[in-house]
């Protein structure tokens, strides 16, 4: 014989076995968020606002930058995070407008490859920058001022 | 007996006025899905301009030339209000959801999300500005 339930029994949700991602991609927005504000507001700060701002920013300045391991973190960790962020936010925006299935697995996959590949190739060129590349000699003055004389 | 009082939502009906439709609530949700859209998309071209020092110190000078001149002047003070306007109400979303008091006072957190853009803005828009007028002077 089986039972019913009493009635006005309290909601139960019902459990589904594996990760629940969506709820880890939420717990992830906020994450990330919070660490992007200091990072990007330090970001802004040091390119736009000190020094000359953005007419102090050329390749001896970021090579000045790149040139310390702490601006090597910086950035990384800002590549990283915010891309995720913001392709996962995305994610978010196309699951709600796309009207058809297939328009909304084209767009999804169009963030989903143009974030990987931007993760990876400025992942390479933070590692493998050189701020002293040996270079023509017309280019010699665009330099830092404090590479070897080549 | 004493009297029972009836609760705050009772007193004055707004319609329409929960957390997410119509007033702030809504605005703000709104503004942070264009800033996030927007910001996104920089990100995409301004990541593959910095991969430029990888070229050469010539070819990045020339594309980061172009950031200094006074239409992209003002781009950049739209892109920094957007930033700065998706992070304090990215803050504002996560005092919402995990802040007991978070849903009492989020109409009040976004008038201190405003308040506090103005403040940065105002430090941020004297420098921009002054290279603006630089740049239109060809100093």
């Amino acid at each position: 014989m089986s039972t019913v339930d009493a009635p006005r029994s309290p909601y139960a949700r019902t459990q589904r076995s594996g990760t629940n991602w969506e709820k880890w991609g939420w717990m992830y927005m906020r994450a990330s968020g919070v660490v992007l504000v200091v990072l990007i507001f330090g970001h802004l700060f040091v390119n736009m606002v000190a020094g000359e701002g953005v007419r102090g920013i050329d390749f001896a300045f970021v090579a000045g930058k790149w040139a310390s391991p702490f601006w090597q973190v910086w950035d990384l960790l800002m590549l990283w995070l915010a891309l995720i962020h913001g392709a996962n936010g995305m994610r978010t925006i196309i699951n709600d407008y796309s009207s058809s299935v297939t328009l909304g697995k084209v767009l999804r996959g169009a963030v989903f490859l143009s974030a990987a590949a931007l993760i990876i190739l400025g992942t390479l060129v933070i590692f493998t920058f050189d701020p002293c590349p040996s270079v023509s000699p017309e280019q010699l003055g665009l330099l830092p001022s404090f590479c070897p004389p080549q | 007996m004493s009297a029972v009082t009836a609760p705050r939502s009772e007193k004055k009906p707004r319609p329409g006025g929960t957390l997410y439709r119509g007033y702030t609530g809504m605005w703000s949700w709104v503004l942070h899905r264009i800033t996030g859209v927007a910001i996104f998309f920089f990100l995409l071209v301004h990541i593959l301009d910095t991969a430029l020092v990888r070229v050469s110190p010539e070819a990045y000078n020339a594309v980061i030339g172009t950031y200094k001149t006074p239409l992209m002047g003002l781009g950049e003070i739209g892109l920094v209000g957007a930033i700065l306007f998706h992070a304090l109400n990215g803050l504002r979303i996560i005092l919402v959801d995990f802040w007991s008091k978070g849903v009492k006072y989020q109409r009040t957190m976004f008038w201190v999300v405003i308040g506090l853009w103005v403040v940065l803005m105002a430090g941020f828009l004297p420098r921009q500005i002054a290279n603006i007028i630089l740049e239109v002077n060809g100093q």
